[in-house]
């Protein structure tokens, strides 16, 4: 599974046409087009994105705000993955890390300063970043098979949270503070560019440096990879970590929007939706060979699923189903077998017209 | 990787023991205690009573919660055992057979889901302890199973509401949209219902509804859903304060003013809400009494001095319009 994703581009094709569809990234990008289509032939407004207040205001402008928690959740969970592991903590993290900031914001004597802000992102980035490391110790270290590992502190997670904020849903007014989540800079919104700044950070240090073979090396085999010299307990280590690190800045982006600390409801089942968009984007749960422009798309998806519930007026009873559905042929149309079986179906019907046209 | 496995499995045992370790001496203290106090319970007239609580979702329940824990203390008569179910309907059910092993006097809890809660109820019933439901209720067809519940009547908020607004944009052709609660929860279905009877008939036209879950977050994104949707929405009708809250944020987003542009009614009236409706950006909101503690005290005592109760006791909710939760905030106490 592992190593037939990203092959097929490789591979010798026909055509253009041939190279287009065989990449792996041509079936989540054409189900992302399908929904937007979807979307516009509903509501031809959806595309569209004015100015508003000297920034850009619009549906595709909710999906880039609303996708941000998501994406960087969704950045250090295929990294984990990558490596064989699983962090299902992520969702609990975004909790604390909210409950954190939110908590020292409101004690803080001059809540509305950027010093106060700054301060209690950098307690909050700090404290989610020893999360990580913690689950990184008890994968690579203590050797704890990953989905029970971070199992503890999934589980433990949101009980921390609710400790930090007593049980209430906290709320602040920060100006600097809510810049994160629902500012604008540039006409874009700041969770945007924070995330996708991100994003292009990372994806830059694993395709332009040999962290990300060595991460695919870990996934493919750790021992022969350890053989081989590379540091495989420092690369889990360090993936846990970040992973860490980023649900912490995603649950910061989540306080922020909303400008609330909902210890029980803060990412509640984000964990889920991550490990989706990463299998959406074509990164195999095996381990090994990742593919972060996958994930990007995936995450699109996910959040411009969402908006469509809205924007087509599904009831809410059918609401799951109606994911489950999109996300199912989703899943569908990526696997090889299936999409073998399509192919052949079409090379039977093919060749009927020729015949006729001559 | 069988290595790995089995340190795994070490690590899962070892968790499991300490957990089991640390339910039974959880589990053995309260009675310990119990029997120890068991002689002095005709001397003081102490009623021991088991409650075990949703969780800790929202304001609103942590308000219930204290309520509750300020009601039933030594000092007003009552030895209170409190369990926390982490909104998980097999804790409740573990919570409830404890007490009944304990020999508690009177069992209270309120129930997660309607359903599914005859053979533990029925182990209630064998062992003679009386059960009285708070908040919410459960779906069951024998009614004997409990004594009485305490709770508001969640139609009648959406009534309220949807009354309030008629009396107030009647005639002005107004379009409302609707942030549903939990898809299935009770105050959900009933304050939908609720609001719906009570703008049939005028001319405020329901012309979009769906779930924010009963959060901010998804509160405001749904909202802001509509807001693209919809260049002409008056009104929003939000189950909770917090959806409308998360309300307020799209609408402000959009360049849009709460209050004025979009008129915003809710449920609930925790306090962040008292202080946004204050603020002008709610119009109006229907209170759903969390302070159901003097009621449950007052219910648990008659129940065991064996006098007739009420099966349904309906908690008295109140209205706030913008001025009244000016007056109101500084006293509120939660």
């Amino acid at each position: 599974m592992s190593a037939t994703s990203p092959a097929p581009s490789r591979a010798p094709s026909s055509g253009r046409l041939g190279t287009v569809v065989r990449h792996h990234l041509f079936w989540p990008v054409a189900a992302l087009v399908l929904l937007l289509a979807v979307n516009t032939v509903f509501r031809p407004s959806f595309l569209r994105v004015s100015i508003l207040d000297g920034h850009l205001f619009g549906s595709p402008i909710d999906i880039l705000r609303n996708c941000a928690p998501l994406m960087l959740v969704a950045l250090g969970m295929t990294l984990v993955i990558a490596t064989r592991g699983i962090d299902l903590s992520v969702g609990a993290v975004v909790a604390i890390a909210g409950a954190v900031a939110l908590t020292y914001i409101a004690r803080s004597p001059d809540p509305g300063s950027a010093g106060t802000a700054l301060t209690a992102m950098g307690i909050a980035l700090v404290l989610a970043l020893a999360l990580g490391t913690w689950n990184g110790f008890l994968v690579s270290v203590v050797g704890i098979q990953p989905i029970i590992a971070t199992l503890i502190l999934m589980t433990a997670g949101r009980g921390i949270a609710m400790l930090i904020t007593q049980g209430q849903i906290t709320t602040v007014t920060s100006a600097p503070f809510k810049t994160l989540g629902a500012g604008f800079w540039l006409g874009l919104p700041v969770a945007t560019l924070v995330a996708f700044g991100v994003f292009a950070l990372v994806a830059v240090l694993t395709r332009r440096t040999a962290l990300g073979m060595l991460v695919e090396a870990v996934g493919i085999n750790p021992s022969a990879s350890r053989l081989a010299g590379v540091q495989a307990r420092t690369i889990v280590w360090t993936v846990f970590a970040l992973s860490g690190l980023f649900s912490g800045l995603a649950g910061l982006v989540l306080a922020s929007n909303v400008m609330a600390a909902d210890a029980n409801n803060a990412g509640l089942f984000i964990e889920l939706d991550a490990i989706l968009a990463v299998v959406i984007g074509g990164t195999s749960l095996a381990g090994g060979k990742f593919s972060l422009s996958g994930t990007f798309v995936g995450v699109l998806i996910i959040a411009t699923l969402s908006l469509t519930v809205t924007n087509l007026g599904i009831s809410p009873l059918v609401t799951p189903l109606f994911k489950a559905l999109v996300v199912a042929a989703v899943t569908l149309l990526q696997s090889p077998v299936m999409r073998r079986k399509l192919a052949e179906r079409t090379r039977r019907v093919a060749p009927e017209p020729k015949v006729v046209a001559r | 990787m069988g290595r790995n496995f089995r340190r795994a499995g070490a690590a899962v045992l070892a968790a499991l023991t300490t957990t089991a370790l640390v339910a039974c001496s959880s589990e053995q203290a309260p009675q310990a205690e119990e029997n120890g106090g068991g002689g002095d319970d005709a001397a003081t007239e102490t009623i021991s009573i088991g409650f075990s609580q949703v969780g800790a979702e929202s304001g609103w329940r942590a308000a219930n919660t204290k309520s509750i824990q300020d009601t039933l203390t030594a000092e007003n008569g009552f030895d209170l055992k409190f369990s926390d179910a982490q909104q998980k309907q097999e804790n409740q059910i573990q919570a409830i057979r404890s007490y009944i092993q304990q020999g508690v006097d009177v069992i209270a809890f309120s129930p997660v889901v309607e359903t599914g809660w005859d053979a533990v109820l029925e182990e209630a019933k064998a062992a003679s302890i009386p059960v009285i439901l708070t908040d919410r209720a459960v779906d069951s067809e024998d009614e004997s199973l409990y004594e009485s519940f305490i709770g508001s009547d969640f139609v009648l908020e959406g009534e309220m509401a949807g009354d309030w607004a008629v009396e107030q944009y009647d005639g002005e052709g107004f379009k409302a949209v609707e942030l549903q609660g939990t898809t299935g929860a009770a105050p959900m279905i009933d304050r939908q219902q609720g609001f719906a009877d009570a703008i049939a008939g005028s001319d405020i036209e329901m012309i979009d509804s769906q779930t924010g879950n009963f959060t901010r977050t998804e509160g405001k994104q749904v909202m802001e859903g509509f807001l693209q949707k919809y260049d002409d929405i008056d009104l929003v009708f939000a189950h909770n304060d917090d959806m409308g809250l998360g309300a307020i944020e799209a609408i402000e987003a959009a360049g849009k003013v709460p209050g004025k542009d979009i008129k915003i009614i809710t449920v609930d009236a925790v306090k962040d809400g008292m202080q946004a409706l204050a603020d002008g950006k709610i119009n109006y909101i229907v209170e759903c009494n969390p302070l159901l503690g003097p009621d449950l005290a007052e219910i648990a005592k008659k129940v065991v001095a064996g006098e007739e109760v009420q099966k349904r006791i309906v908690v008295e909710d109140q209205a706030f319009d913008q001025e009244a939760a000016k007056e109101a905030l500084p006293d509120r106490q939660y």
